[in-house]
Order: C-alpha cells, then structure tokens, then sequence
C-alpha cells in the first residue's frame, strides 16, 4: 500500500516541478534577445580565430623566433666581448683564430699517429668511457644500497654518518688511493668517478623510497603482494623520479670530475688533451676544449632531462 | 552463513607521546554473508580505526576478529578495501591496476587468458571499457574511484571494505556512484562494511547502519535495521515513511546523543 501512495505522490509532484521550471522562461521575455546577443558576440569572437588559425605557420615561426632568439642573442653577445677583448692581441686568441684552428680540428677528429696523438674524437670518447664506466659501476652499487637504506632504518642510521663524513671530501683526493691499489693511471681515474658519482646516487634512491606514499604501501599491504611484485611494481616506478634526479647529479660532477682527473694522470682524454696544448702552448686548443666540454655536458644532462621526462610520463 | 564475520570484544590503543590512547573499546558485532553494513559516527569516533582491524592493517590490542570461522592476523585479498583516495598506482593504466590484484588472487591456478578475462570483467562491471588502458592522471576522480571499487571486486572477496569511497567526490557523482554500487552487490552478493559520514548514504545503501559513539574510547552506540525492500530507488525512497524514519534516527543519535563533541569544541 505504501508503495503506491508514494507513486501516487511522485506522479503529482513531478508536474508540478515542470510548470515551475517553465513558468520563469515563459514570463522572462528579455531572455530570447539576451540568447541573440550572446551568439552575436559568439561569432564575433569565433571570426577572429579563424583568421590566425588560417596562418599556422607564421605562428609556429613566431614562437619559434621567441624560444631562440634570447639564447642566440646571447651567444652572439659572448663572441662579441671575446672579439672585442682579444683585439688589440695577448696571449688569448680571438674568435676568428679559434674557429680556424677548430675548423682544421674536426676536420679529422679520429686520426690516430700512436698513442700520444691521437685526434680530438678519439679524447673525447675516451673520457666518456671513463664517466661510463664509474658511473655505471657507481649506478650497480649505490641504487641497491640506496634502496637498502631507505628500507631499513638501522642500515641506513648505520651509514649514514659514514656518507655524511665522506661525501665533502674532493673526489681528486682519492686519486692516490686509486693509483696505489689499481697501480695504473686508467682504473684510477674511473675509480675518482665512481667516488664522485655514487653519493647522489645513495642520497636521492633512499629518500625516493622513504617517500613512497603510505597509500601504495597499504595497497600491496592488502593485495598481500610478494616482495618481488612490491619491488617492481610499487617501489621502483615510485622511487624511479628520484632515483633519476641522483643520476643527473651524479652525471654532472662525473664530468667535472673527470677532466681533473685526466690532468693528474695523463694517457688519452679530453682532460690530458688540454694539459697537453698547453705545454704545446695551443691556447686556442685549450679554448676549443673548454667549448666541447661544455656542450658535452650539456648533452649528458639534456639527454638525462630528456630520459627521466619520458619515463616518469609514463609512471604518472 | 549467520556469523560470516566476528568481532568480539575488541578493543585498540595506540600508544602516544602523551601516553596510552584509547580509541576503541568493547567493540562486539557479527556480519551476516551478503549483509551490507554502514558505520557511521562523528569524525574521530574510530570508523576507519574499526575498518582497518577488519582489514588487518592493525591488529587489535584486545579482543578477536574472525573472518568465515578464521582469525584475522594480517591483511589479505579475502578482505578486499576500496580506500578513500582511490590509491591506484599512477604508473599503471586501470587495466593493469586491476590486473595487478587479479595476478595476486587467481595467478596461480588460471592461465594468463583467463586472468586476462576477469580483469576486463571487473571494469566492465564498473561500466569503464572504454577507460581500460587510460592511466589514473588521465581519468576523473568518480572513474578513479570506480577502478578501485573494480580492483577489490575483482578478486572475488569474502568481504568488500570501503573507508568512505565516495566522500571525495561531488554530489552528483557520489549519487550515480551509490546506484551503480546497489546494482553491483545485488550481482554480486557481496558483504560491504562501509564507513561513511553521509547519512542520506547510509540509509540508502545497508541493511544495518552501526553508528558509533564519539571518541576518545568510542564504541558501538546503536545498531539500526533498514528494513526497506530492494532493489531501492533513490528518488522513491525519499518520500517513503520507512525511509524517513531511519533517517530521522540517525540524525537524532548522531546530533542529540552524541552531540557532546561539538559543545565541548565550542
């Protein structure tokens, strides 16, 4: 019986709501015009925009020009000074000298006359094996460590004094170290990156996975995930950000570092290279060097913006 | 099954700075199989501190929790939770979200194909097909929620554990949200413990509404039968007496009875 006066209700309610809701749009006779103004105003605006969106391209060229132009201002600003400054001649050559010499350079970066001349290419990789190799010794041991400490407080209050004591301290000062036990100039070398490099790489992957959010821990909690699923499927995507801001720290100073480390220990690489033009007394050599080292970096850190944007695009 | 899950004499205390903090105490209650139970109470009162014992996220510093004749110890997937926020893993599209429970519980006795089958399932059960391989950055909070509830549904729980899963949402959102929910635990015959601050809510979707006492040492105030027919439509049962009076009877426990928090605060 309920049921049915409650339809009985509803039934006459429901018509009731619906000439209230006519009532005001019938009596309202200023509402047609107001409508009739707004779609003016809709065409007017929309016209516009189509003219521009008829020109795509020289809006792409516009903001192109934006992006560009302040950088190449800039560089250009930076020649001029140097051109300006190196006028009246010095020790320091300008830029036309300078690009001379670079455009003899790399017109045969990888010639090889032995073991003491070898060209600019052949130094360049060199060093980048080096930064490759500790480096990549330094990701295998301090992302597992990392991960190791941010897991368990008591590892982590065990070594994280050492880290504390020994992460100021200059890579360059563990080059004896590296000479005496390694007895060669090379694995000495790679050996002050893996100092170098492994610091950031600890830090950031322990505070990444002390800051895995509650809320996914609790979800393997409940889904009572095995470890390894745990692993690969929560903490990893979640400490991968950070994991990565530890690599591009790292990568930098591995850079850094490695052309001082050349310096002391001599052999094949842009840091030996430069030391060598300069007993050669090849200033513009040395300022060539000073521009591959540069731009060298600069790819190594845009190549690792580029990774960590790509991966953590897809894990958020 | 009478008694699907037990609760007998539980009680919590967390240990502060300040000392022993009770949050819990005398808690006795028994779910029947299919049953859907709301708590409810004022903020604080210890709803999601009796939901997480269920889930066995905390243990119980006093007392028993028995689920289908088994002790509770820890969590598992028999106890399925929808959390508040959703908590879906951002790096995983809704499929794999829900794939990811569906592994844990039937992975090793059913092949990948079959697995396969009963995650798209669940999201279509939750009317998301179309979301499936979006990711949860990409989708609405409402569809975010709805991936939750598919993700716990998905793995055939003995008990569906929701801590206000709708309570983030907009009103028109929670609404069709509610519905859809009657119509799935009408398909599934699930037991649903949900904490809600919504009464309107509660009194939509259970059968029993335990409302809680406020806290310090809360505990169970009354227990409330709904006893309106299903399947339940929202916009008839806002004239219906039934209706109104469990309404009325909540209100009246929760800002007569139990008004004390409020007075005190001001």
């Amino acid at each position: 019986m309920s049921t049915l006066t409650i339809s009985g209700d509803l039934a006459g309610a429901l018509p009731v709501d619906r000439s209230t809701q006519n009532a005001p749009s019938g009596d309202c006779t200023s509402n047609p015009p107001a409508q009739a103004v707004k779609e003016t105003m809709m065409e007017k605006s929309a016209t516009p925009s189509a003219v521009e969106s008829g020109t795509p391209l020289a809006e792409h060229l516009n903001a192109l020009g934006r992006l560009v132009m302040p950088p190449v201002l800039g560089l250009l600003l930076l020649i001029g000074i140097w051109y300006v400054a190196t006028l009246s001649g010095g020790a320091i050559p300008g830029p036309v000298k300078v690009w001379d010499a670079a455009s003899v350079l790399f017109a045969d970066p990888f010639y090889n006359n032995g073991p003491n001349d070898l060209g600019i290419g052949w130094n360049v990789l060199a060093s980048l094996e080096r930064v490759g190799i500790g480096f990549g010794l330094a990701a295998l041991v301090g992302i597992p460590l990392g991960f190791m400490l941010g897991r368990f407080t008591f590892l982590a209050n065990m070594i994280n004094p050492i880290i504390s004591l020994l992460r100021p301290v200059s890579p360059l000062a563990w080059l004896p170290i590296g000479l005496l036990v390694f007895q060669k100039a090379d694995p000495a070398a790679t050996w002050t990156i893996f100092i170098c490099s492994i610091w950031p790489m600890i830090m950031n992957t322990a505070q990444g996975v002390q800051r895995v959010p509650q809320d996914y821990l609790n979800v393997a909690r409940v889904l009572d995930l095995s470890e390894w699923k745990v692993v690969t499927k929560i903490l990893f995507p979640a400490v991968l950000p950070y994991m990565l801001t530890g690599i591009r720290l790292s990568i930098g100073t591995a850079w850094l570092v490695i052309v001082a480390a050349e310096m002391l220990t001599g052999g094949v690489g842009i840091g030996f290279w430069v030391w060598d033009e300069w007993n050669n007394l090849k200033v513009e050599h040395i300022i060539i060097a000073i521009f591959i080292i540069g731009i060298v970096g600069l790819l190594l850190e845009q190549a690792l913006i580029l990774l960590a944007k790509k991966l953590t695009k897809e894990s958020s | 099954m009478e008694k699907f899950v037990q609760i007998e004499k539980v009680g919590q205390t967390f240990e502060t700075k300040k000392g022993k903090f009770v949050a819990l105490r005398d808690i006795d209650l028994t779910l029947r199989q299919g049953e859907f139970v709301a708590l409810i109470g004022h903020s604080g009162c210890g709803k999601s501190t009796l939901l997480n014992l269920i889930a066995g996220l905390t243990t119980p510093t006093t007392g028993v929790l028995l689920c289908d004749g088994r002790e509770i110890a820890g969590p598992g997937p028999e106890r399925a939770v929808v959390f508040q926020n959703h908590s879906l893993l951002p790096w995983l599209t809704c499929f794999e979200n829900v794939y990811l429970a569906v592994e844990r519980v039937f992975g090793q006795k059913e092949g990948k194909a079959k697995l396969k089958e009963r995650t798209a399932a669940a999201i279509s059960l939750v009317g998301l097909d179309h979301a499936s391989s979006k990711y949860p950055h990409e989708i609405s909070g409402g569809m975010k929620q709805r991936v939750g509830i598919a993700r716990a549904l998905s793995m055939e729980p003995k008990v569906l554990l929701m801590d206000e899963p709708f309570g983030a949402l907009d009103a028109l959102t929670r609404a069709k949200l509610q519905d859809e929910l009657m119509k799935i635990c009408e398909k599934t015959q699930a037991t649903v413990v949900m904490v809600t601050h919504d009464v309107d809510e509660a009194v939509l979707l259970s059968d029993r509404i335990v409302m809680m006492t406020n806290g310090p040492a809360a505990t169970i105030g009354e227990i409330l039968e709904v006893n309106l027919p299903r399947p339940r439509a929202r916009l008839e049962l806002a004239h219906d007496a039934a209706y109104i009076d469990c309404r009325a009877a909540v209100l009246k426990f929760l800002y007569e009875k139990q008004a004390h928090v409020e007075k005190i605060a001001a």
